[in-house]
């Protein structure tokens, strides 16, 4: 029990440690960085603004992508590249539902909860689809993602034929915005509540157990009963739902949808999480959690970047050197050498210990 | 019947899938001229393909020698990209010399060859996230290098641009009686070169089936005493270099610097290497079939543009699902096989 603990504290740390030297960084560059203001929004709610509110409404549809991410990445030892892509087909979708066909309807055509529920059904569909190639044809996942990767812009804007609708109704603002009378954004709450659903399906079923068992050793699972290529088709069909989650709250935000930039490179943030978080990015076991703090803290290296100027189109430039930084440290190669590097600085102390 | 099946038995998988690729090239073309007509009847419209092609063809032969050593590189789109930005920087606002823009890009191509080999062979993390990271990297470096496209006003670069080299014995005659010489670009020329080149050395040298030998089994190979390591880091390495060469003969095509050029090259290049028979597990393919595999991809977007899905959207659409028909196939095939 201790030692479970242990390990528990031990790959949280990881984005800690990352999201204290982010804060520090901020507190020293610029500490206004942290200031939150009480205001009131166009429609005379109150409303919290200030960079860490950014954060923590921009970095809630990452935190959901990173559940489904973290449980593929798991399962499979691949990630899906194509989450960007398919939240613009599940957005386009709650857009052609809500729209219809006309671009600026004085009124939605439908309840949202239905263009939501038609949106899961579509994302769940596409994750199926990537998750047969992995599965059934034993293509690696970021190679079977690649196909999505380029066709979904392309798949979104056929959906709603090139046109741009917008849903004119105020009421849609709420799930990307904010709940009248509270004045903290509703996305931080769906996360929540995407969290709290995770964590009772980790605890109260075996899907947790089984893909880590999948992830460290197919032939041995398989051996015991489990069915590998379920668990890794499920794992992609939990990620199409968390991807539907995200296209609503980016698609609320605005309104609309802009196929060739909505969710551009969430892909990239939503991977850097998941190994934000302590996760071997080859699969095995993993740590929700950590995962989930992993997105916030990417999101506050974003808001960071832009904060300094960094453009929105460069920004890819630094967080791929975050990346890089990222795999190299957790590389069993550079791991090995660091502890023998460690080992040859320490010695006197550990020898000390033992004559203790 | 039988006797074809014992021959297809005893075929190795590289040859198998090379004549897959071939007749699927031969039945798109053929099929082409009969729904198009008189356009691609003419030599010249396979060389105005080939044109367009060739910095995809280039790329595409990269990233075939790190699919048959077993890896993959996504990058190549991205490097293709900053060596665009990057030599139409250097022309317009250093005033330039073509030789210097040249080693620019095979530079920038070494750089990102490199590293992402060095990371992917001696420090062993996976190929495609070291290669995602290289492909932003690139692409958030384009922008950073320079925002907006604009063209290139260099004139010793546009004489060397606009430069033709004729075929002979292929023109046709026009309208008005007059005889019309084919011709290809520049680049045409090197990536044929680099064909030739790199089909030899894949079949003839010994770092050549030392790529094929990793990519079948690198723990047998380890032990036959190949430096599986130092392969590896060499394939990501000829990929970088021929993704910088990609870039100049893209540039040498376009003739302007943008940061939304080759935006999804490397899915075409992977898309052309896997219609080309270069399986995704390592150890098969073949250059010559990456040809086939670009040509056959330029081919089928020439009919679904031509037949009016001119969208942008239908492109992308056809290559995913070309891609996704030909994973599929290879794997069926391969499946097939093994039972036999």
């Amino acid at each position: 029990m201790k030692l479970r603990k242990m390990t528990f504290n031990k790959q949280l740390l990881i984005p800690l440690i990352a999201l204290l030297a982010l804060a520090i960084f901020n507190l020293l560059a610029d500490p206004s960085f942290y200031k939150i203001t009480l205001g009131y929004n166009s429609a005379g709610n109150p409303v919290l603004s200030g960079y860490l509110i950014t954060i923590l409404d921009y970095g809630s549809e990452l935190a959901i992508l990173a559940i489904g991410m973290t449980l593929v990445t798991a399962a499979t030892g691949g990630q899906d590249i194509s989450v960007g892509a398919a939240i613009a087909i599940a957005g386009s979708v709650i857009l052609r539902v809500l729209c219809g066909t006309e671009t600026s309807p004085a009124h939605m055509k439908a309840p949202v909860i239905v263009a939501f529920l038609i949106a899961v059904v579509v994302a769940m569909l596409f994750g199926a689809f990537n998750g047969t190639l992995v599965s059934v044809f034993n293509i690696p996942p970021m190679v079977a993602t690649l196909i999505l990767y380029t066709a979904g812009r392309s798949i979104a804007a056929w959906i709603n034929n090139n046109q741009l609708p917008i849903v004119n109704e105020k009421s849609f603002h709420v799930y990307g915005g904010f709940i009248p009378g509270i004045p903290i954004p509703t996305p931080f709450f769906i996360a929540v509540i995407c969290a709290g659903l995770t964590a009772l399906m980790l605890k109260f079923t075996t899907l947790g157990l089984y893909t880590q068992a999948v992830g460290i050793n197919e032939k041995s699972s398989r051996l015991n009963g489990i069915n590998p290529t379920f668990i890794k088709f499920l794992t992609f069909v939990i990620l199409g739902v968390c991807v539907a989650v995200a296209a609503l709250i980016k698609v609320s935000r605005l309104s609309t949808i802009n196929y060739s930039v909505i969710a551009k490179d969430i892909e990239m943030d939503a991977i850097l999480a998941v190994a934000l978080g302590g996760n071997a990015l080859s699969g095995g076991k993993f740590n929700m959690p950590a995962s989930i703090l992993g997105a916030y803290v990417i999101q506050f290296l974003t808001t960071t970047l832009y904060k300094c100027n960094v453009s929105s189109a460069a920004l890819s430039a630094y967080k791929a050197v975050v990346v890089i930084v990222l795999v190299v440290l957790s590389a069993p190669t550079v791991k090995d050498k660091l502890s023998k590097f460690w080992n040859k600085v320490k010695p006197a102390t550990s020898k000390e210990k033992e004559a203790a | 019947m039988t006797k074809i099946k014992t021959r297809m038995k005893s075929m190795s998988d590289t040859n198998l899938l090379l004549i897959i690729t071939i007749l699927v090239f031969i039945i798109m073309y053929g099929s082409a001229m009969g729904i198009l007509g008189e356009g691609f009847l003419k030599p010249q419209t396979f060389f105005n393909i080939l044109d367009a092609q060739a910095a995809l063809l280039i790329a595409s032969i990269g990233m075939s020698v790190v699919m048959i050593t077993g890896g993959i590189d996504i990058s190549v789109g991205g490097v293709t990209g900053l060596v665009t930005m990057c030599c139409a920087v250097y022309l317009d606002f250093g005033g330039g010399n073509i030789l210097v823009s040249f080693l620019i890009a095979v530079g920038i191509g070494l750089c990102f060859g490199l590293v992402q080999g060095y990371l992917v062979a001696y420090l062993e993390i996976q190929p495609f996230i070291v290669t995602l990271a290289g492909m932003f990297f690139a692409r958030g470096l384009t922008t950073i290098v320079h925002t907006n496209p604009f063209n290139v006003a260099n004139k010793e670069f546009i004489a060397l641009k606009d430069t033709r080299i004729i075929i002979p014995g292929l023109g046709t005659v026009n309208r008005l009686g007059n005889y019309i010489d084919a011709y290809v670009e520049i680049g045409a020329v090197v990536a044929v070169i680099l064909v030739i080149v790199f089909f030899i050395a894949l079949r003839w040298t010994k770092l050549g089936r030392a790529f094929y030998a990793v990519g079948g089994n690198p723990s047998s190979a380890l032990m036959l005493g190949i430096n599986v390591k130092r392969t590896r880091f060499f394939s990501h390495l000829i990929c970088g270099v021929l993704a910088g060469v990609a870039g100049y003969v893209y540039f040498l095509h376009v003739g302007s610097g943008s940061p939304s050029h080759a935006t999804g090259l490397e899915m075409n290049a992977i898309a052309s290497s896997i219609i080309g028979g270069t399986m995704l597990t390592g150890g098969v393919g073949n250059v010559v079939g990456t040809f086939f595999g670009v040509m056959s991809l330029a081919t089928i977007q020439n009919i679904v543009s031509s037949i009016g899905l001119d969208q942008a959207w239908w492109t992308g659409i056809t290559i995913a699902a070309m891609l996704c028909l030909f994973l599929v196939i290879q794997s069926v095939v391969m499946a097939w096989k093994r039972k036999k």
